[in-house]
């Protein structure tokens, strides 16, 4: 059996840039199917950039250094800034992420691993819904289960952003722990390791970066939040320092009260505070994309 | 999770409750399944089965495990050779659903009696898993890992030094010991697994295919260090490789898959010395297995 096999008629050459008519109406619609995505992307962008335009150049007036450390005069008065709101929205916010993030994220770790059965499913469910809570409806149980018997105050504000941010660290956390391999567990389960010892020597460290991501936005969120301050903090004049008893201040508050007066200068200011916590959301972001851009190096 | 019952099929099984009092058994065993001439024991199996919740996984197995040899584990994939080796250090108990009955003693010790805490179980049993799993910090912190662990601080450079050199793996590591583990290669990563479960001075270090995700010539540095590390430490190895497990062990354990009722069950077939399981197998699976006509 030595018959070579030799074809009868050798496979013919056909140049690369000879294409049949199927094959060019495939590569017509994939070039369309790309020109559809890139306009879908640019519509999607136009109000973003829209935005920025609209705010920055509105804003760049009355921004400066008087706005960041004076406090807001009456409405029809020039000059002046927001001092007041950004040491209320600091304040406040500072507040609620110290009372959140931990929160968040040990249950975030009980959810992960501990959780099992109806108890976990629930806790999940009711974190789900509570991303989708309206802000008004926070600040209504805020103001009717604390304010009406204490006052308005920074705590209060601070307590209703905390409700706000809980539920996003709790995810955000929780996605980024399961992205823990299960290898890191066990190698150190194999070393004798008890449960904890697992959850803060290998798990929180290894998800660490993901988590300070998430609370980052968490935090932006919140710093951008209205409705809940409307009824927790209602709002200040002067810089409020204190803890509670008396209304306090934010950016976005300046920013509501400043937009719906009537007087330029008020609204000038308010643009202004707009493009301030555009600034502050936008740093966070950056932050965050940072820290999880050096961690996935 | 783990229930500890032991089988009742077992004639010589002691009663359960009395824990770790118990002087070792005579056991009988119920297949071809103790080797000649097992010296000083460091595991003794008697009648072990596992079932991963409520389906059986393995069947019965009793084996004598030696001290100072390498001990290989090896059968065709759902075999339960896997399952076998994480009961010896009690990993099976990180599984949700797995149950394991019968008995292990470790020098004499019923790893699964009650007052056994699992974690003191696998700090004296070390462990390398398939895939190299450095944890995601420097070379260093992942050897003084274990220590830290369990308040071993002083000395720790040493400790560290001393397990690196163990591992064969400190030349090669000693100028960047605070790079990440993950920086180096994959059979250095795996060396690097090895220093990590002997700086905790384990007399035991189960190994589940430590080498199967390397390439032949990590492979080879792999099964260096292996034989250096015999006698000084008690060496189970799972392994896919029967050339790797007729080069390096002394003893070999064979496992099949049986279908019960329509379940796969691993099971013990045959356990000897190396040499008479690959030249002279008294089981016609074995042989079949060995010769590659199976599996």
């Amino acid at each position: 059996m030595t018959t070579t096999l030799t074809p009868e008629t050798p496979p013919t050459f056909r140049p690369l840039g000879e294409i049949d008519a199927h094959t060019r109406r495939r590569k017509r619609r994939s070039q369309l199917f790309r020109y559809v995505l890139l306009v879908a992307m640019g519509l999607s962008l136009f109000p973003l950039v829209l935005i920025l335009w609209t705010v920055v150049s509105n804003g760049i007036g009355a921004f400066g250094w008087e706005f960041l450390t004076q406090p807001e005069p009456p409405a029809r008065r020039e000059g002046g800034g927001y001092l007041n709101g950004i040491v209320g929205t600091l304040y406040m916010v500072g507040i609620a992420t110290v009372l959140a993030v931990p929160l968040g994220v040990l249950a975030a770790v009980y959810l992960v691993e501990y959780g099992r059965g109806w108890f976990a499913g629930t806790v999940r469910f009711f974190t789900d819904v509570m991303t989708g809570v309206p802000s008004v409806f926070v600040g209504l149980f805020v103001y009717a289960a604390l304010v009406r018997q204490f006052s308005f105050g920074t705590i209060m504000g601070a307590v209703g952003l905390a409700i706000m941010m809980l539920p996003i660290v709790v995810r955000s956390s929780e996605e980024m722990l399961k992205l823990v391999p299960e290898d890191q567990r066990a190698a150190s389960a194999g070393l004798g390791a008890r449960k904890w010892q697992t959850i803060t020597k290998v798990v929180l460290p290894t998800a660490g970066p993901g988590i300070v991501t998430g609370s980052m936005l968490a935090v932006a969120r919140a710093a951008g939040e209205t409705a809940v301050l409307l009824l927790t903090a209602l709002g200040s004049l002067q810089v409020v320092t204190a803890f509670s008893g008396v209304a306090q201040s934010s950016i976005t508050l300046l920013i509501y009260q400043g937009a719906k007066q009537p007087f330029d200068p008020g609204k000038e200011r308010a643009w202004a505070g707009a493009m301030l916590l555009m600034g502050i959301v936008f740093l966070l972001t950056f932050t965050a994309r940072w820290i999880t851009a050096r961690r996935t190096r | 999770m783990v229930d500890n019952t032991q089988a009742q099929a077992a004639p010589t099984a002691a009663p359960a409750q009395t824990g770790q009092t118990n002087t070792a058994p005579e056991f009988t065993p119920r297949h071809t399944t103790v080797p000649r001439e097992v010296g000083e024991a460091v595991f003794d199996v008697e009648t072990v089965s596992v079932a991963y919740g409520g389906a059986p996984a393995l069947k019965e197995v009793s084996m004598r495990i030696p001290k100072g040899e390498i001990t290989a584990l090896i059968g065709p994939s759902g075999c339960g050779k896997s399952t076998m080796l994480r009961c010896l250090n009690r990993m099976n108990d990180l599984i949700d659903g797995a149950s394991v009955s019968g008995r292990i003693t470790y020098h004499g010790e019923d790893i699964y009696a009650e007052d056994v805490d699992p974690a003191e179980v696998r700090r004296r049993i070390g462990m390398v898993f398939q895939k190299p799993n450095p944890f995601a910090m420097s070379i260093y912190d992942n050897v003084a890992f274990g220590p830290k662990l369990h308040g071993m601080k002083s000395n720790l450079d040493d400790r560290v030094e001393k397990a690196l050199r163990g591992a064969a793996l400190w030349d090669e590591v000693k100028d960047k010991l605070n790079d990440q583990g993950h920086a180096l290669s994959g059979g250095q990563q795996q060396r690097l697994c090895i220093a990590r479960a002997i700086a905790l001075e384990p007399d035991v270090i189960l190994m589940d295919e430590p080498a199967s995700a390397l390439d032949p010539i990590s492979t080879l540095a792999i099964e260096d260090l292996m034989r250096k590390l015999r006698g000084q430490y008690s060496i189970v190895i799972v392994t896919h490789n029967m050339q790797q497990a007729a080069r390096i062990s002394d003893r070999t354990a064979f496992f099949t898959v049986d279908m019960e009722q329509g379940v796969r069950v691993g099971e013990l077939v045959e356990y000897d010395l190396t040499e008479t399981v690959f030249t002279n197998a008294s089981d016609q699976r074995t042989e079949s297995y060995i010769t590659g006509r199976f599996g």
